[in-house]
């Protein structure tokens, strides 16, 4: 129903199964940009020429767009990025880096264990790890007992698992770190796709988004700073459009979201996020949400029907990813085959090694959806994997 | 036969197939006529870089001709083995020594195989060429 506001889905025969990963532009989004180009092309922030403000109100306009499509408080507590990577890496070093304790999920991607150990901690040593159950859900006794041991830590856990499409009931993991005198980053990537997220509600101190997996251009992100802490997040990169005053002794830095953004940013970008902002308020989250629910549920039953399928977790507490292998073959095997049969979807560990380790397993099949997928996509693919094993078995 | 011609002879092979999915099914059988790699040589010495799946390959020399065995843990891959194994086990060291990495292109593999999956045959050849500047 929606595939056709996706140029891709126009120009290419392709199943696109794999959201996680990134997700298609809608038409808007790829217009803006080119707009910008074509038609207004001038930095942002520094001259004073027509187009160039333009330029700087769209990009500000963009700041408001996604402040109030969060529901962030004000729009200094919107600060944009190359995505969600820098975004984390950036609080960890700015800001998280003084904490003793860092506490994160057994679901976490890469970009959200490598930046700790870049630090210098690991696990037990300034590093400590959240369980799961075996069914993958959050173990909160774990948490609070983590909580209780290391007083004011810094707790960074991810939304929505990229690996396997478990949600993480961030809201009272927010509210159980604060309880015990934690900051709370959520990695956010995954979450703007599938579900409505409310700064208020959830009361996390940074929230990680990205445009990309969000329908908007790759190389674009932000981070949401919660008002209390924008004086005590220090600078990552400093340089044109940062400062105040320099002189050879020593410079003093704008206020956020300035200080924070250095140097020309990703303005196409930028605008071309917004757009798909626009896009989604357009689509609504009361549409996405329950034509994902309805896609995923017949996509987990029909996956349920091949022979020796494994799951790591049901579609409880799960949206967009669904993850398994089939007892015997090698994910890789299956991953070659359904690509030559037009279906995209990922197999691997999912940039989530830790996880897979933990389950004994080198990585999975997933299928990751989002709102313009339908039956069709999905009758498509039972199709594809049930002609790939019968090549790897016959 | 030399390595130029047994390339020539699985590139005739390939091209025999128009559709792709003819051609995995052959790698398939392929990988299923590989011989069995004894439990004990599938250990990280002999694991070949650059392949997403596992893969492992093992080197004899006898009188200065090296015969290799190798394995991998995806059918598809077994089968890249296989032929791997086909165009360069049982050649001299010196002809091993002067392969040229470019033989991979000559197979037209890009049209079969994934960029990753390439580079896991590149892996595979370099290895190979490891064990002959070594041997």
């Amino acid at each position: 129903m929606f595939k056709k506001d996706f140029p891709y889905f126009k120009n290419s025969n392709i199943v696109y199964l794999d959201n996680g990963a990134t997700t298609q532009k809608p038409q808007s989004v790829i217009d803006s940009q080119v707009e910008y180009y074509e038609k207004y092309c001038a930095n942002t922030h520094r001259s004073n020429f027509g187009d160039a403000n333009k330029a700087t109100t769209n990009y500000e306009g963009a700041r408001k767009i996604l402040k109030e499509f969060i529901n962030a408080s004000q729009n200094e507590e919107i600060v944009f990025t190359k995505g969600v990577s820098e975004s984390i890496n950036f609080i960890a070093s700015s800001y998280a880096s003084k904490f003793e304790t860092v506490i994160i999920s057994s679901l976490e991607h890469h970009s959200n264990i490598v930046p700790w150990h870049m630090q210098g901690r690991s696990l037990g040593k300034g590093l400590e790890v959240v369980r799961c159950d075996e069914n993958l859900s959050f173990d909160f006794e774990h948490f609070e007992e983590i909580l209780k041991a290391n007083a004011n830590a810094f707790v960074s856990i991810t939304h929505i698992s990229n690996a396997f499409g478990k949600v993480h009931n961030i809201k009272e993991i927010t509210r159980l770190a604060h309880e015990y005198g934690a900051i709370v980053l959520i990695d956010g990537a995954q979450s703007l796709a599938h579900l409505r997220v409310d700064m208020q509600d959830i009361d996390a101190d940074f929230f990680a988004i990205s445009a990309h997996k969000t329908f908007g251009p790759t190389g674009v992100g932000a981070i949401y700073i919660k008002n209390t802490h924008l004086k005590d997040v220090g600078a990552y990169q400093t340089g044109g459009a940062t400062i105040h005053e320099v002189d050879f002794n020593s410079s003093t830095l704008l206020d956020s979201p300035y200080k924070f953004e250095a140097g020309t940013q990703n303005i196409a970008g930028v605008i071309g996020f917004a757009s798909a902002l626009e896009y989604l308020n357009k689509v609504g989250y009361e549409n996405i949400e329950a034509i994902e629910k309805d896609v995923y549920t017949y996509l987990d039953s029909e996956l349920q029907k091949i022979p020796d399928i494994e799951f790591y977790n049901d579609i409880s507490d799960s949206v967009g990813s669904r993850s398994f292998n089939i007892k015997g073959i090698v994910h890789d095997d299956i991953g070659i085959l359904v690509d030559k049969m037009k279906i995209a979807l990922r197999v691997g560990h999912h940039c989530a090694q830790p996880i897979m380790k933990e389950l004994g397993i080198k990585g999975t099949i997933r299928v990751s959806l989002a709102f313009y997928n339908d039956y069709n996509d999905v009758d498509e693919l039972i199709k594809a994997l049930n002609r790939a094993l019968k090549m790897l078995k016959d | 036969m030399s390595i130029e011609n047994r390339v020539e002879e699985i590139k005739e092979d390939l091209d025999f197939f128009e559709d792709e999915l003819q051609k995995y099914e052959y790698l398939i059988d392929l990988g299923k006529k590989l011989e069995p790699l004894d439990e004990t040589y599938q250990i990280p010495v002999n694991l070949v870089h650059g392949c997403t799946s596992q893969v492992w390959l093992i080197c004899e020399n006898k009188d200065g001709v090296l015969h290799f065995k190798g394995t991998s843990d995806a059918i598809i891959v077994k089968g890249l083995v296989y032929m791997i194994l086909q165009i360069f086990s049982n050649s001299s060291i010196e002809e091993l020594q002067e392969v040229d990495m470019d033989i991979v292109h000559e197979l037209k593999l890009a049209e079969v195989i994934t960029p990753n999956r390439q580079s896991g045959v590149i892996g595979m050849i370099k290895k190979i060429k490891e064990y002959a500047l070594k041997a």
